[in-house]
């Protein structure tokens, strides 16, 4: 049934999540590239974030970016262990990604705004009430 | 962010309707700036509860209101707007579905913001209502947290904002809070809301601000006690 469609799936999508999460975990940050206005997908979509054209191919991201904002979740959802940092990342090629920034919480400060991050690492884990586990990059500052 | 928080919760206490009346009614910025940390630089009284409620609208026939009512409130303008995921918005404070679908409900309706007498917008959070007010023009980008802390989005101000006490004060029933708004709209027109949150004079025209999924989803619509001329 799950095979079934996820066949169906490849059928209308160049990448899908289940690529994207499986190329994280292999230390690969995956996205799209579009054939008509040459913009960056990422995450994957059906159609690119920026014109919606089907013509995408597959392409990978340096996993360099720069820190836009963050937060430090102090009050987690169930099943989570706070605190840590939802940053938001601009990546070199374009689209902007959210993930987690490994850095010490109470160190975290708006003077680090702007600074270059890479993609390390990926986190993943399953909460209570989720059909998966929830697969997302986690990002370290290296300047 | 602190005087949305307090405005909102001082209307909030005085609406018999809301999960926080008769509380939280005389709050000082020193209350919201050190009650427990949620996600910087979101503190409790930041942000809005989650509550139990229900609303409920009667809507007909413009043309045939008055068999049922005295007192009709008619819909001069709506506008709807979606997005995609808010990571891809590059930049949020200026998110394109509530701008779009605030501009479609102003060329529907024929109006612009200085018409507006009353707005009830979506305050999930302090910081969401400053964004809020910006995105449908009521103010310049960048103005609406001083404009608060001025007292222009109170009553008496250039345009009352949550009279119900929004979400923060009045509370948040997910699924009833867009019927809520019109609701405390209509309350307003009528001239019935509780006193001290009541504008005076009733307000001629209104408008709800309505949000689902980090602006995945937008609503406006404009409200009138006048069907508007065509």
């Amino acid at each position: 049934m799950v095979e079934r469609e996820q066949t169906e799936i490849r059928e209308h999508y160049v990448l899908t999540s289940a690529d994207y999460e499986k190329g994280l975990k292999e230390g690969k940050l995956l996205g799209l590239r579009c054939k008509d206005c040459k913009q960056i997908t990422c995450p994957p979509m059906i159609v690119c974030q920026r014109c919606g054209s089907k013509e995408l191919e597959k392409t990978e991201l340096s996993g360099e970016g720069e820190l836009m904002t963050f937060t430090v979740i102090r009050i987690p959802p169930e099943d989570y262990e706070a605190p840590y940092i939802v940053c938001l990342v601009k990546t070199k090629e374009g689209p902007w990604i959210i993930g987690r920034l490994d850095y010490d919480t109470e160190k975290m400060s708006p003077k680090l705004l702007g600074k270059k991050v890479s993609f390390k690492d990926v986190y993943t884990h399953a909460d209570k009430y989720s059909g998966g586990e929830h697969v997302c990059p986690v990002f370290e500052i290296s300047q | 962010m602190a005087y949305v928080s307090i405005k909102n919760h001082k209307h909030g206490a005085l609406n018999p309707l809301a999960q926080w009346y008769q509380k939280y009614g005389n709050l000082k910025v020193e209350n919201i700036l050190n009650s427990r940390m949620i996600a910087d630089p979101l503190t409790l009284l930041d942000c809005c509860p989650f509550s139990d409620g229900a609303a409920a609208v009667v809507i007909c026939a413009a043309d045939i209101a008055r068999r049922y009512t005295d007192e009709p409130v008619y819909i001069l303008g709506t506008g709807q707007g979606s997005g995609g995921a808010l990571a891809r918005l590059e930049d949020f404070t200026k998110a394109a579905s509530r701008i779009s679908s605030a501009r479609m409900a102003f060329k529907n309706a024929g109006l612009s913001p200085k018409d507006i007498d009353i707005l009830e917008l979506h305050d999930c959070f302090t910081s969401a209502e400053i964004i809020a007010l910006e995105c449908m023009g009521f103010f310049d980008w960048g103005e609406a947290a001083d404009a608060t802390e001025d007292g222009q989005t109170d009553l008496g101000g250039k345009i009352p904002t949550n009279m119900s006490g929004g979400l923060i004060g009045k509370g948040h029933p997910i699924g009833a809070t867009g019927a809520s708004q019109a609701c405390m709209i209509v309350e307003q027109m009528k001239g019935a809301a509780p006193k001290g949150n009541q504008i005076d004079p009733v307000p001629e025209i209104g408008m709800t601000d309505t949000l689902g999924g980090d602006f995945g989803t937008l609503g406006h619509i404009i409200l009138g006690r006048s069907r508007r001329s065509k």
